[in-house]
C-alpha cells in the first residue's frame, strides 16, 4: 500500500476572539481533524465560509502553526520541516495576491527567482501552462491590475505550478470566476492530475466542482470533519439525491453561509 | 550558492520593476526630498553663514540617506501586507536572512540614488564646494553606519508583520523620533534636558557627528573655498560606537524579526490586509 502524500491526524487550531471588554473567548478553527490523501489523488474539502478550510490549507502551507496534531506532506512533518515542505507545495488562494502594477511576466519571474530557478526555463514552463489555460501571449506583459479576476487566477495557478510541485493546495481557486474561466481551470486540473499525477487538495463550496474533480470528499463544519468518502458514498450515507442535500443532512449546515466569523477573528 | 544568488536577485528584480511602474511617484518623492533639503540649507545661506550652511547640508544629506534606507526596509513588509504577497514570500523556500538581505540591498541602492540627487541639487542651490572635505572618510562612516541602520530597519519591519496599518504607523513614529533626537539640524544640547540622553542610543547621532568633522564643520580654518576636513582618525570614537551598534542591532533585528514571524504564524496574523 502506498504511503499517503498528505497525512493529517488530530489537527487542532484555535484563535482567540475578543468578546467584550478584556474578555477573550477561544474559537476552534480546526477541531481534531484527521484525513489522508493518497499520491496522485484529488481530495476535496467542502464547507461554508468559516468552516476551517482556509485555516487548514494555511497550516499545510506553513503559514499557520497548529496548536497540536500531526501533519506530514510526503516525507516531511510540520512544523519541524517547514523549509523542505515549502519546496514541494504550490498554493493557489481565493484572492490572487500579486504586485498588481507589475505584469504577469514580472510577477512570475520574481517567483521563479525566489525559488532559486533559472528565469528562462521557468518562463518556458509558464508559457506552456498559460497556453493550456487558454491565455494569449499578449497578456503576459500587461500589468495585472488591468486583467480580469479570471485571468489573474489563471496566472496564480501558473505561479503555483511553475515550480512543478508534487503537491498542490488549492483554496477555492474558482470562486468568483465566470463560467468559462471556471471550466478552463477545472479542465486544466483534470489534465494536470492525469498527466503528471499531482496530488491535489482542493477546498471549495462548489458541489459540482467537487464531484467533477475529487476522488474523495470531506465535509467540514465548525472546524470538524463530519463526513468523508466518495461523492456517491456521501449521498448514500445521507440518503440524499444530490451532494448539496447530503452536505446539509450530514452537517446540518447550508453551504451558502454569509458569516465569515472565523476570517474576522483571524484578522 | 547559485540559488541563493538568484533569490537575492529576486528582491532587486522586484524592486526595480516596482520602481519603474511607480516612476511618477519616485520623481515626486525625490523632488520633495530635494526641495525640503534645499529649504533647510538655504537658512544657512540667508544667515550668510557658511559654517551653518555646511552643517545643515550635511544634516539634510545624511538624513535623506539614513531615513530612506530605514524607511525602505521597514516599509517593504508593509507594502507586501497591502499587496497580499507577504504570504507567498513567506511560503517560498527562501531563508529570512536572504529575504531581508535582498530587501536591504535594494533599499541601499535606492537611498544612494536619492542622496546623489539631493547632493547635486544642493550644490546648485548653495554653491557648495566639497574641496578639502574628507570624502573617503565620509564613505567609510556611511558604510559602517549603514549596517546599524539596516538593523534598525529590520527592527521596525516587525511592526507591519504584527499589524499592517498600526505597524506602518509605528515605523513612522520611530523614524520621527530618530530625527528629533539625533541632532540632524541642531545641536543635541538644545533639546530638553530629559530628552538629551536618548540621543546616545541613535546611530544617526554618531554618523552626523563624524561626518560633520570630516566635512570640516566647526573648524575655524574651513572657508567657503576650502573645507578643513578632519582625518579619519579624528572620528575613530564615533566609528567604534557605530561598528558596535551595527554588530548588535543587525543580528538582533534579524532575530526579533524571525521571532515575530513565528508569533504571527501562531496567531494567524499573516492574512492579507488592505
Amino acid at each position: 500500500m502506498h504511503k499517503p502524500a498528505i497525512q493529517v491526524r488530530n489537527l487542532r487550531k484555535s484563535f482567540r476572539k475578543r468578546s467584550g471588554f478584556r474578555k477573550k473567548s477561544e474559537l476552534w478553527a480546526i477541531n481534531d481533524v484527521s484525513f489522508s490523501v493518497g499520491p496522485g489523488e484529488t481530495y476535496g474539502l467542502l464547507g461554508p465560509n468559516g468552516s476551517g478550510k482556509s485555516s487548514l490549507i494555511r497550516v499545510l502551507s506553513t503559514l499557520l502553526i497548529a496548536d497540536s496534531g500531526y501533519v506530514r506532506l510526503l516525507d516531511f512533518t510540520l512544523p519541524e520541516h517547514a523549509e523542505e515542505v515549502r519546496r514541494i507545495i504550490g498554493r493557489v488562494s481565493v484572492d490572487a495576491a500579486f504586485y498588481k502594477k507589475l505584469s504577469a511576466r514580472e510577477n512570475l519571474l520574481y517567483t521563479a527567482l525566489l525559488y532559486g530557478q533559472k528565469a528562462r526555463e521557468s518562463e518556458r514552463r509558464v508559457m506552456e501552462i498559460l497556453d493550456q489555460l487558454g491565455m494569449e501571449d499578449t497578456n503576459f506583459t500587461t500589468p495585472l491590475e488591468h486583467m480580469s479576476r479570471g485571468m489573474q487566477q489563471k496566472i496564480s495557478i501558473a505561479r503555483a505550478l511553475m515550480i512543478n510541485p508534487p503537491l498542490l493546495l488549492l483554496d477555492e481557486p474558482t470562486t468568483g470566476l465566470d463560467p468559462k474561466s471556471r471550466r478552463d481551470v477545472q479542465s486544466f486540473l483534470e489534465d494536470l492530475q492525469s498527466r503528471e499525477g499531482t496530488t491535489i487538495l482542493l477546498t471549495t463550496h462548489d458541489m459540482a466542482e467537487a464531484e467533477r474533480l475529487c476522488v474523495r470528499i470531506g465535509f467540514l463544519a465548525h472546524g470538524k470533519l463530519v463526513a468523508e468518502g466518495t461523492a456517491e458514498q456521501l449521498k448514500q450515507r445521507a440518503g440524499a439525491a444530490t451532494l448539496d442535500d447530503a452536505f446539509i443532512k450530514l452537517t446540518g449546515e447550508d453551504l451558502v453561509k454569509e458569516e465569515e466569523e472565523l476570517a474576522l477573528v483571524e484578522d | 550558492m547559485e540559488a541563493v544568488m538568484r533569490q537575492t536577485w529576486a528582491f532587486l528584480f522586484r524592486g526595480y520593476h516596482i520602481t519603474r511602474r511607480y516612476i511618477g511617484w519616485v520623481v515626486v518623492f525625490n523632488f520633495y526630498a530635494l526641495v525640503t533639503s534645499a529649504s533647510v540649507a538655504l537658512i544657512g545661506v540667508a544667515e550668510n553663514n557658511y559654517q551653518l550652511t555646511v552643517k545643515l547640508i550635511v544634516g539634510a544629506l545624511l538624513w535623506n540617506y539614513l531615513s530612506r534606507l530605514y524607511e525602505e526596509i521597514s516599509m517593504s513588509i508593509a507594502y507586501e501586507r497591502w499587496e497580499g504577497t507577504l504570504e507567498y514570500t513567506f511560503m517560498a523556500p527562501v531563508s529570512r536572512a536572504v529575504h531581508l538581505l535582498g530587501v536591504s540591498l535594494f533599499s541601499l541602492l535606492n537611498s544612494i540614488v536619492t542622496s546623489i540627487i539631493v547632493l547635486i541639487g544642493l550644490m546648485l542651490f548653495t554653491n557648495l564646494t566639497l574641496r578639502g572635505a574628507n570624502l573617503f572618510g565620509v564613505l567609510v562612516v556611511l558604510a559602517v553606519s549603514t549596517v546599524a541602520f539596516v538593523g534598525l530597519g529590520l527592527f521596525a519591519a516587525v511592526f507591519p508583520v504584527m499589524s499592517a496599518e498600526r505597524g506602518a504607523e509605528a515605523t513612522h513614529i520611530f523614524q520621527g523620533s530618530l530625527l528629533l533626537i539625533s541632532g540632524v539640524y541642531y545641536p543635541i544640547d538644545v533639546l530638553p534636558r530629559w530628552l538629551q540622553p536618548l540621543s546616545a542610543f541613535s546611530p544617526a547621532t554618531y554618523t552626523l557627528s563624524a561626518c560633520r568633522k570630516l566635512f570640516g564643520v566647526d573648524d575655524g580654518s574651513s572657508t567657503a573655498q576650502h573645507l578643513a576636513g578632519a582625518p579619519l582618525s579624528a572620528v575613530s570614537h564615533e566609528l567604534l560606537i557605530l561598528a558596535l551598534m551595527g554588530a548588535i542591532i543587525l543580528p538582533l533585528g534579524l532575530m526579533v524579526f524571525m521571532r515575530v514571524e513565528a508569533w504571527a504564524k501562531k496567531t494567524g496574523k499573516l492574512k492579507r490586509t488592505g
